[in-house]
């Protein structure tokens, strides 16, 4: 299946869509294997959280695209190129530092973006908003509470965190892009602003860093591609575990 | 990583709504009392069980032991007038 040209409200919907089903994914892959019972049942908690989420995003996407494509056509049916999550989602859950500043880094621009989107002149996008607030109001805080105890914790915890602050920090950047889709519907009143964004998220992520005991690490490098289809490595391998069962077997229901 | 030292065990209890008293659910690890509180949300109230959450560290609770049960609780056994029994409970009272 290829990329449908379309609405840019529709293509702004299937980028979070994108972010919140591969998230979800990755999180998921935590099942049985997180570093106890209780994170187990909490990181799988958010993970459907960031799959209901995408489903009500999906919806409204192909409504506006009016492709009418269901959940499963976006989910298993699409080849790489055609995923417009951002590169940060993608990354590899690594040690449990990674996958929890991964989380922080995500949850704290989509707590601003889904605060802003609730005022949006698209009813649909707003109300999905509306509800999505209260969950990653929860996301937030469960990264924040790990992230001030594993940056304040043991030097090994410090040190841990810290390297995985740097390796997931280039990321962020992609987050606050503008393009003729954002700029379209910014003028629209339908998305808010990626600046506007940006400066709430650097207020609350330095808040965060500073009681951890975390440095804000200085880089220019910020790799860019995701909105537009072109991905990191990792990426490729997750697609092929996450849909190979649905293409083998088309069709299978539950 | 869950031993007892660096993730201490929890007494969870949950309101399960206004009016009713906190219940005993269970147990949990947790590091601290609030990722204490955090787990018990994300283990106990899943299914929109409660509208209150208090976690206790276990180390606090003094309990009773089995061998101490004759001397506290036998007593009781034979004393029926003290067992409200004898007089109807209207319908209308469904929490006594």
């Amino acid at each position: 299946m290829t990329a449908v040209a379309a609405d840019p409200a529709a293509v702004y919907a299937l980028r979070y869509a994108d972010d919140c089903l591969v998230l979800s994914h990755r999180l998921a892959q935590w099942s049985s294997r997180a570093p106890a019972l209780e994170e187990d049942v909490a990181l799988t908690n958010i993970a459907l959280d960031l799959l209901g989420q995408a489903r009500a995003l999906y919806a409204r996407s192909a409504e506006l695209d009016g492709t009418g494509r269901s959940e499963d056509d976006y989910a298993f049916l699409r080849d790489e190129r055609d995923f417009v999550n951002c590169l940060l989602v993608e990354q590899e859950n690594g040690d449990f530092a990674v996958t929890i500043i991964r989380q922080l880094l995500y949850s704290t621009f989509q707590l601003e973006a889904w605060r802003a989107l609730s005022e949006s002149t698209d009813a649909h996008i707003a109300a999905i908003a509306a509800k999505a607030v209260k969950e990653v109001t929860y996301h937030l805080d469960h990264a924040t509470q790990w992230t001030l105890r594993l940056g304040d914790g043991t030097a090994e915890s410090h040190a841990r965190t810290q390297a995985a602050l740097d390796q997931l920090w280039p990321y962020a950047a992609e987050l606050f892009e503008s393009d003729a889709v954002t700029r379209d519907l910014v003028t629209r009143g339908v998305a808010p602003d990626p600046e506007r964004l940006r400066t709430a998220w650097d207020a609350s992520i330095d808040q965060v860093l500073s009681a951890a005991k975390l440095e804000r690490p200085s880089t220019s490098w910020a790799p860019s591609g995701g909105r537009r289809g072109l991905h990191t490595e990792c990426f490729g391998y997750m697609l092929a575990e996450m849909q190979h069962l649905h293409r083998a077997h088309p069709g299978a229901q539950w | 990583m869950s031993d007892d030292v660096h993730e201490p065990l929890w007494e969870v209890f949950i309101r399960s709504r206004r009016g009713l008293s906190h219940n005993h659910v269970g147990s949990l690890h947790a590091p601290d009392a609030q990722m204490a509180l955090r787990n018990a949300r994300d283990v106990f109230t899943r299914r929109m069980e409660g509208i209150s959450i208090w976690v206790v560290p276990s180390a606090a609770i003094t309990a009773t032991s089995p061998e101490e049960r004759d001397p506290f609780f036998e007593p009781a056994a034979d004393k029926a007038y003290r067992h409200p029994t004898f007089y109807d409970i209207p319908k209308e009272v469904r929490q006594l």
